[in-house]
């Protein structure tokens, strides 16, 4: 893997654009180029081979969905490429299909309001370009709280422990997040996984992977 | 008092520039067309009324027939001329709507319907129709008739001058013209007569207008609410459109750039030292902006959500159902997207719904459900709460309904003590 992280932006708003390169360029990623389209997306995509595409979903010149399309699109010509997805409201669909591209992995899709968390929203392209999948604390939370069983049987402990691991969180992050031992953590989702029928697996991006094939599986 | 332009003959008739303005030509056009058609009815209605000439003839005539006779006569002629006349009267009564919009712009109402030939005789307003064409064939005849005559001797008697020139004398009642120095004292009396005659003619075509608009129009009540209601609904679309326009300007302007200004105080929030003066305040400022981030969103999702307008309504419904507080299963059947006001309304009476199932209900599950059935949007939710949800206590359901009843749907609520609750919408989709 390369030292820097090599980013193609695509963003209709100017400022917002401007705004997305000078965070990228703070926390050491490199932005070969920063779009305003979806056309002009896979172009530079093909031109420059960056690891990581940041893209709006919604761009010229339809306004509806063009940046998903050209993310799923280019994730079928190269799975190995990282892509985090911007959305302006939470849609379903949208992430399914994000991460019915490629295998899963390396794929984000987070609410537009995350980027202003400019630290978090870094860690978070960071996880992805390393392999991880991370889908919006709301989206999930709002995936789970719509599901009446067997999510039901958690308690409410354990779907938000289950929301942080979906957010790609390791234990430790989360015994921190949640202020208890990372012991505690770990039996909490050893409860989780046994309550969804899942076999239990210590590596957390399959875990992650996990719940989400479960929540797709309803969706 | 502000008036509008004119919509009818008589209104032109109070207004000052009345002889300059296109109302005396349309109330002439009209008048011009009466004996035409008039003639026309009175033509058609001449075979059926033949007995009555006869029975007419014959009782008046030298050698006078039996009573007997004449009243066969009378009842076979009223027989005929009952049968013939709706059927008579209906391409009269189509014609006269037509020509009446000359002397009356004002929308008729009714008449548009086409009846078959036995309701015509059970259809009171094809009776009406059938009254009015009597009244064209008979007075009308004859009023217009004698006024295009006096309008036509008038005009005669005006250019009486120039045909006195060349040699032939005219009789105009008591006198003879017969040279131009005699006849010009006429002509310009004549002249001014005709200044004048707009006023009677446009007269005429008023009192025309009036009986048929009172003969041929329909029921003036209903014409009128058909009108309000349209111009309700225009109003409604106007609306509708308004709010889109006003989500699209927030959204992809002040929205967007709020983002992009929290970003950059986000930034200088990580750049500053935590022992730096200005470090509080950026934290502060950026976590406001955060907040009226928040707050402007929830803002344009109640003008008009986003999502209804990129992804449509089912996409939308389960949006809303993600954000319930209580778990709400969504099954929306919609294969194509339907016109705008309909799926904003369907928007706001699930939305409208579920918050009342959540706040009031004690509900532990909500159905959402959402096809189209014989050309309507039927959108339904139903809770498994205590019921009892009143309509008139201000549960933004009577609203809802103003906005339902403007697309010509309706808003159902059944919610007995006990429960449960379904509110049901009904939404026609052609327009």
């Amino acid at each position: 893997m390369r030292a820097v992280t090599r980013v193609v932006l695509a963003e209709d708003g100017v400022l917002l654009r401007a705004g997305l390169a000078g965070l990228l360029e703070r926390f050491g990623f490199e932005v070969v180029a920063a779009v305003g389209d979806a056309g002009a997306l896979v172009e530079a995509v093909a031109a420059h081979r960056p690891d990581l595409v940041l893209t709006d979903i919604r761009m010229p010149p339809g306004f509806r969905d063009e940046g998903l399309r050209a993310a799923v699109e280019l994730r079928r010509a190269d799975p190995d490429l990282a892509v985090v997805a911007l959305s302006q409201y939470v849609e379903r669909s949208y992430a399914a299909e994000l991460l019915d591209s490629g295998d899963g992995q390396r794929v984000g899709y987070l609410l537009k309001d995350r980027v202003v968390d400019v630290e978090e929203f870094a860690g978070v392209l960071r996880q992805v370009v390393a392999g991880g999948t991370v889908v919006d604390p709301q989206v999930v939370r709002q995936l789970l709280s719509r599901r009446r069983d067997p999510l039901a049987r958690l308690s409410a402990r354990e779907r938000e422990v289950l929301a942080l691991v979906a957010e790609g969180r390791s234990n430790a992050a989360i015994a921190a997040h949640l202020a208890v031992t990372e012991t505690a953590v770990g039996k909490h989702v050893g409860n989780i996984l046994a309550k969804l029928d899942l076999p239990p697996d210590q590596d957390s991006n399959r875990r992650v992977l996990a719940v989400l094939a479960y929540l797709r599986a309803e969706g | 008092m502000i008036r509008g332009k004119p919509k009818t003959a008589l209104e032109a008739l109070t207004r000052r520039r009345f002889l300059l303005g296109s109302w005396p030509w349309r109330a002439l056009a009209h008048l011009l067309g009466t004996p035409v058609v008039a003639g026309a009815a009175a033509l058609a209605l001449f075979p059926p009324a033949l007995p009555w000439a006869v029975a007419l003839a014959n009782a008046t005539g030298p050698a006078p027939v039996p009573w007997e006779t004449v009243l066969l006569l009378v009842l076979v002629g009223g027989v005929l001329l009952g049968a013939a006349l709706p059927v008579v009267a209906a391409p009269v009564a189509r014609v006269e709507r037509w020509r009446l919009r000359l002397v009356d712009t004002r929308p008729l109402g009714g008449g548009s319907r086409r009846l078959g030939l036995p309701r015509r005789y059970t259809d009171a307003a094809a009776w009406r129709e059938a009254g009015y064409t009597v009244l064209l064939a008979s007075a009308g005849a004859l009023m217009s008739t004698a006024l295009c005559g006096l309008l036509f001797i008038l005009g005669v008697i005006t250019v009486s001058p120039l045909l006195v020139l060349s040699g032939e004398p005219i009789v105009i009642g008591v006198d003879t013209l017969t040279a131009p120095e005699q006849a010009v004292g006429y002509a310009v009396g004549a002249a001014l007569v005709l200044v004048a005659a707009p006023y009677p003619v446009a007269l005429l075509a008023a009192a025309h207008a009036a009986v048929g608009r009172a003969l041929l129009g329909g029921e003036p009540l209903r014409a009128e609410l058909v009108e309000v209601s349209r111009s309700r609904a225009r109003l409604v679309d106007l609306f509708e459109a308004e709010r889109r326009r006003i989500e699209r300007d927030l959204h992809d302007g002040a929205q967007e750039r709020l983002v992009g200004l929290t970003l950059r105080l986000g930034l200088a929030r990580v750049d500053l030292p935590p022992d730096s003066p200005a470090h509080d305040d950026v934290v502060a400022a950026h976590d406001q902006a955060k907040q009226l981030m928040t707050e402007l969103r929830e803002l344009v999702r109640g003008i008009h959500p986003r999502v209804l307008t990129d992804r449509g309504l089912a996409a939308a419904l389960g949006e809303l159902a993600d954000r319930s507080a209580i778990p709400v299963a969504v099954e929306a059947d919609l294969p194509e997207r339907l016109p705008a006001p309909v799926e904003a309304t369907a928007y706001f009476v699930v939305s409208e719904a579920l918050a009342n199932a959540a706040k009031h209900s004690g509900a532990t599950g909500v159905s959402v459900t959402a096809r189209v059935r014989g050309g309507a949007l039927v959108v339904e939710v139903a809770d498994d709460g205590v019921g009892g949800a009143d309509p008139a206590a201000g549960t933004g359901l009577t609203g809802l309904a103003d906005r339902v009843a403007v697309l010509d749907g309706r808003l159902l609520l059944s919610s007995p003590a006990g429960g449960p609750t379904a509110v049901r919408a009904e939404l026609p989709c052609a327009r």
